[in-house]
């Protein structure tokens, strides 16, 4: 072995062995320090997975289509080594893999172990150079921290590069309805899998801001048959007549309910998750477009759908004081986008607190809440709350989004839970819709008081 | 009350100009109009679309990716000579980042391609190449309408002719090309700029500016906007200064050319 990898990984356990101390749970420290160390630890790691490495990335949706194919292999008996406490670059891929290394560089996982990496859309090139993975699942593509990556282009150009560093063989699962994602299949030396929704039920609606207008390979106009939601749906260039490649796995007859849905897939039946949105249905067919892939039976797909509860902030309700509130992630105009149709579908008014933060995590560019169409619900909503870094240009948004007077403009998340508590009255429901890290500093304080357990634990 | 005064917005290409919010310019009108009793007409005016200035008294465009600018180029070019037109006889507008190049002269790429714009502002656009970073950040500047903030994000570096008035000066972030100091453009009513945010809202100075230069040339110089109530606007306003003042870099416009000798090397 490497001399310099066993300094690294000596080095990155300790840093680990201290934070656990100091339970502080921070997960991509130990990666840090043994990437500083040995630039090609992943590569020596990572490889030893040789049951199968795989790969997710996409604008959304990430580490829930990772817990989800997690859930699936355990359901299945296949062991798992995932990177799920959500540092998702190659630091926090190298932690995950640093856990099961010996001091010689050697991987003591169970036999038949397949390596799970969900990846930022940037690091996917460093990743798949470093993993060569079996199979790469991509969700979607939509405009995400603009000040990271200038241009949605930007991130589809990352992907390819991703792919041409990928080993001629390796599966994609692809989602159909995104037209940046399916045409990266176009080509591609080894087997494709494409997944998508089949509904027209869910088709119509407020389309909001669209990431993908023109065709790549001919600049055409695209039209849609059936469009869901953005650029997303059934999709066929005007100009060179490319379309919508056929779904693999295709849902039908989708069943959103406040906490679940259902669908059906060909060859698998109804199914059921502890998830809605149908953001999270195309989640669900991307990891069992994986599974498939893998070989998975039927039943290990089914029950490994069904054990999936929600990730982190992602739909997670949490108590305090007897006021429910749902934590819905609203990182970006897609996922916002999402979740203010998610609350449009409800019956009752809505009490909502919408959290704002513009450090590097959540993009520094706030311009994006202009592309969110909250709009949509400001007759429903009865009582707001606004805080967050940014909390005075959140009021400004929702000021001119038609919704009533906030009850609070607070920065501070402690102060802000204090203003919710004191106007909501046990027995009732909110729902928060905070950026990421405005979701960390306020599920902190959820734990502070009790409410929930601190995510490293979950 | 005399008759309801109507204000009709072209939104330029909202399908392809509307990458970093800019859409929050036309909702900040509708707003800020409606609060008044003026009326609002958005009419989106797309690829192929026909354009007719007299059908409108204000103009708003936003920012696209390169690649979906060159798109609506060969568009642009067959309207140019209606919008120049018009913001020749005084046609108010606001034209953001990508819309801003678009408005000026020319835009070069770095392979040497030249897309030539709508010339309402004497300025040309260089693209100074793949591996050239960005201008990308907070952004605060000075101008005649105060103090205008908001983030900015561009490839291109924009120069302006000798004569063409820039729209502000840079006190925090980087501006037209991270060298001069100077930051967007004006021609008559029309503004040029690189700053989203989106721009408007929290600059509600020059979102009436816009709006009582539109009305007046329209109903007469008589027209007046009553005053509203902007705490909401002025606090976002101030968070965006705070964050500029957080994170970009203080610019020194007295020492221009020193600065920018400094910034080149």
């Amino acid at each position: 072995m490497h001399p310099r990898a066993s300094l690294a990984i000596a080095a990155g356990r300790l840093g680990a062995a201290t934070l656990h101390r100091l339970s502080r749970g921070g997960t991509a420290l130990p990666g840090v320090v043994a990437l500083r160390l040995d630039p090609r630890l992943a590569t020596r790691l990572g490889r030893q997975l040789r049951a199968g490495r795989l790969i997710i990335t996409g604008t959304n949706g990430k580490t829930t289509t990772a817990r989800m194919t997690s859930a699936m292999l355990e359901a299945a008996g296949s062991p798992v080594l995932h990177n799920r406490e959500g540092s998702n670059l190659m630091r926090g891929i190298t932690s995950a893999l640093l856990a099961y290394a010996d001091m010689r560089g050697t991987l003591h996982t169970e036999p038949g172990t397949v390596g799970l990496f969900e990846t930022d859309e940037a690091t996917t090139p460093l990743a798949a150079r470093a993993l060569q993975p079996t199979a790469i699942a991509i969700t979607n593509l939509f405009r995400d921290q603009l000040d990271r990556y200038g241009e949605v282009d930007t991130v589809a150009a990352f992907w390819r590069e991703a792919l041409a560093a990928s080993p001629p063989g390796a599966s994609l699962v692809l989602n159909a309805d995104d037209p940046s994602v399916a045409e990266l299949g176009t080509g591609w030396s080894g087997p494709v899998h494409y997944v998508g929704i089949d509904d027209p039920a869910h088709a119509g609606g407020p389309v909001g801001a669209t990431d993908a207008r023109w065709c790549h390979a001919c600049n055409g106009d695209f039209r849609y048959e059936q469009r869901f939601f953005a650029h997303l749906g059934h999709w066929r260039c005007q100009g060179c007549g490319l379309a919508r490649p056929e779904p693999d796995t295709r849902a039908t007859d989708v069943h959103l309910g406040l906490d679940d849905a259902t669908f059906t897939v060909d060859g698998l039946g109804e199914v059921h998750m502890h998830l809605t949105g149908l953001y999270n249905v195309w989640n669900a067919l991307c990891a069992i477009g994986l599974a498939r892939t893998m070989g998975l039976p039927n039943d290990a797909i089914r029950a490994g759908l069904e054990a999936v509860r929600p990730a982190f902030g992602r739909q997670e309700r949490v108590e305090v004081d007897g006021v429910g509130m749902r934590l819905l992630l609203a990182k970006n105009p897609a996922g916002a986008n999402q979740v203010v149709r998610l609350l449009s579908a409800i019956e009752q008014p809505l009490q909502v607190a919408v959290l704002l933060n513009d450090r590097f995590a959540d993009g520094q560019d706030v311009s994006w809440t202009w592309d969110v169409d909250y709009e949509f619900i400001a007759d429903r909503v009865s009582r707001c709350w606004v805080g967050g870094d940014r909390a005075a240009d959140m009021a400004l948004r929702l000021k001119y989004a038609g919704w009533p007077a906030p009850r609070a403009v607070e920065r501070s998340p402690a102060v802000l839970i204090d203003a919710i508590l004191r106007d909501a009255q046990p027995g009732e429901e909110l729902f928060v819709l905070p950026t990421y890290s405005a979701l960390l500093d306020f599920r902190q304080d959820l734990v502070r008081r009790g409410g929930t357990e601190a995510f490293w634990q979950t | 009350m005399g008759e309801t005064m109507i204000l009709r917005v072209a939104h330029l290409y909202p399908e392809v100009m509307n990458i970093y919010g800019d859409r929050g310019n036309t909702i900040a009108i509708r707003h800020r109009c409606k609060a008044r009793g003026v009326e609002v007409e958005v009419t989106g005016v797309g690829v192929g679309d026909p354009f007719d200035p007299d059908d409108f008294d204000l103009i708003l465009i936003g920012g696209g990716q390169d690649r979906e600018q060159q798109r609506i180029a060969e568009d642009l070019a067959a309207k140019a000579d209606a919008i120049k037109g018009a913001a020749d006889q005084g046609m108010p507008g606001l034209a953001v980042c990508g819309g801003f190049q678009l408005f000026g002269q020319r835009y070069i790429d770095h392979d040497g391609s030249v897309i030539p714009g709508a010339g309402i502002f004497d300025v040309e656009t260089r693209h100074p190449g793949p591996r050239a970073d960005r201008c990308i950040g907070d952004i605060v500047i000075i101008t005649e309408f105060g103090e205008i903030a908001g983030f900015e994000n561009h490839g291109g570096r924009t120069y302006l002719e000798p004569g063409q008035e820039a729209l502000g000066t840079v006190v925090r972030g980087r501006g037209n090309n991270a060298e001069d100091g100077s930051e967007g453009a004006i021609y008559q009513n029309f503004f040029g700029t690189y700053l989203h945010g989106s721009l408007l809202p929290k600059n509600p100075r020059l979102a009436d500016e816009l709006i009582l230069r539109a009305l007046r040339r329209k109903y007469g110089q008589a027209v007046e906007l009553p005053p509203l109530d902007d705490a909401v606007e002025s606090a976002a306003h101030d968070s965006a200064v705070a964050a500029a003042e957080r994170r970009s870099a203080p610019t020194v416009t007295r020492w221009n050319g020193f600065a920018g000798r400094l910034r080149r090397r």
